[in-house]
Formats: structure tokens, sequence, C-alpha cells
């Protein structure tokens, strides 16, 4: 698999989030991914970026566009260094909230993505990637 | 500060979002709307969101709960003009916006709201006699 460009957002404050939602519909039009499937990965992104910012204090979106064999994908890895998710299982249930959300957030956006991948350190910080292929 | 215009028409409210909404500007959208519904008496607000590429569950959110405020200040809202890629990622997120009267476009909500205040003013009548 290798990477054929990549950089990094801050998300640190509302107007971040919809940068960076700006700045991943523009990745997946250049990828050429379907209406459906540009508009599932922005709302993924944004809902990930929220959470940084509102849960995790504020973090950054890493992303990458890789080739791996014929395909390409977009990758974003969102991280924060907050307080981290003592319970993961438990935050991937549809419709829990640890906050004043829906609790759609995490469970929600694993549905609009090929591939979820979430690492949460109490007291470290928590990274969620994922990755949506052309 | 950024504020997204209420148009007036009648005994209706038009609003058009045509930004990308921060989350804040649509917090601030729904303190507007229900006060401009108070202070105009509206019987209908007709929300126009053909404009907006994603919904998210925070914009859903809003949404839903200012279409729930109106309904209480005896004011209809219909939300128009989704476009298709939004309401399936809506729907594969798990927001069905239960609640929420929808139209495909401008035209329709705006009959959908005429005939349910004439319907409403009808029944007003009827209790009348």
């Amino acid at each position: 698999m290798s990477v054929i460009k990549s950089d990094v957002l801050p998300i640190r404050s509302e107007q971040d989030i919809v940068l960076a939602r700006q700045a991943v519909r523009k990745l997946t039009q250049e990828l050429t991914f379907s209406i459906v499937d540009q508009t599932k990965f922005v709302t993924a992104a944004s809902e990930l970026a929220r959470n940084t910012l509102i849960y995790g204090g504020g973090g950054d979106l890493y992303w990458e566009v890789i080739l791996d064999g014929g395909r390409k994908g977009l990758k974003l890895s969102f991280k924060d260094e907050g307080p981290g998710i003592p319970d993961l299982k438990q935050a991937m249930t549809d419709g829990w909230t640890s906050g004043h959300g829906l609790g759609m957030g995490l469970s929600g956006s694993k549905r609009l993505v090929n591939d979820f991948e979430i690492e949460s350190t109490p007291g470290k910080g928590t990274r969620v990637t994922i990755t949506r292929w052309k | 500060m950024d504020r997204i215009p209420i148009l007036q028409m009648g005994k209706f409210l038009l609003v058009t979002i045509q930004v990308d909404l921060h989350d804040r500007l649509a917090l601030t959208l729904q303190d507007d709307l229900t006060a401009k519904i108070e202070k105009t008496n509206a019987k209908g607000v007709l929300i126009d969101i053909s404009s907006l590429e994603i919904v998210d569950s925070f914009i859903g959110r809003m949404i839903a709960n200012t279409s729930s405020m109106a309904r209480i200040l005896d004011a209809k809202t219909v939300v128009v003009g989704m476009q298709p890629a939004v309401a399936i990622t809506l729907v594969e997120l798990g927001l069905t916006l239960t609640g929420v009267q929808t139209a495909l476009n401008v035209e329709r909500g705006m009959h959908l709201l005429r005939t349910s205040l004439a319907d409403k003013e009808a029944d007003d009548v009827c209790d009348q006699v």
C-alpha cells in the first residue's frame, strides 16, 4: 500500500469542522467517488471531527490518499489527546451517549465507511481511522 | 455574526439554508426562528435545505428540534429539497427525522402548508358553529 499524498488539518473550533468537511469533499471529488459515496464519507468525517472537538477537546485530522493494488482510497485519522473512552464497546452502541448528542456519531459513521478502526486509552486520547475505497 | 435570513410570506415563514452550516449558526437559526414565529404569529415554516450537501446528526437534530418547537408554538414545519444522497446518508447514519414533515420541493411544501392551514381554519369555523 502506498501513500499518494497526505496532509494534516487542525480540529480546534467549529469553523475547523466546516473546513475539514470541505477539504474531505474536495478529496472525494478528486478521487471521483459517486455523489452518494462523497456524501456518506463527508458526513462520517463531520461526525468524527465534532467528536474530536467536543469529547477530545480538539485534535488533528490526518488524511491520506492511498493506493492498494489497483484501487485508490481515502483514509482519515482523527486524533485527540483528550480523556479517552473507557468502554469502547458501549461507545459503539447506537443511541449511547456520554454527552448531549444522539449517540449516533460513532456507530453511525461506522456504517458510512468501508473500514473503521478505533483506539482509545483513558487519560491519553483517542484515534479513529476511517477509509473509503473508490 | 452570520445569520440565516428568515422571510415572511403572509402567515408563513421561509428559510433557505444556503451556506455550509456550522454548529453555532444552526443553533442561532433555531432561536431566531422560534422568536419570529412568536412575533409574527406564523402558522407555518418552510425550510429549504436543497443547498445543503450534508446533514449530519447535529444538523439533523437541529431540524427535528426546530420542527417540534414550532409545533408547540402552533406552527407547522415542512422541510423541502433534501438531496437524495443526503436522504440515503441520513437513514444509514440512523436518523430518520421522525415527526418532521417533508416535501420534494418548495412548491409542494407551500401547497402542504396552505392545505393544512385551510383545513385547520375550516375546523375552527365548524367548532364555532
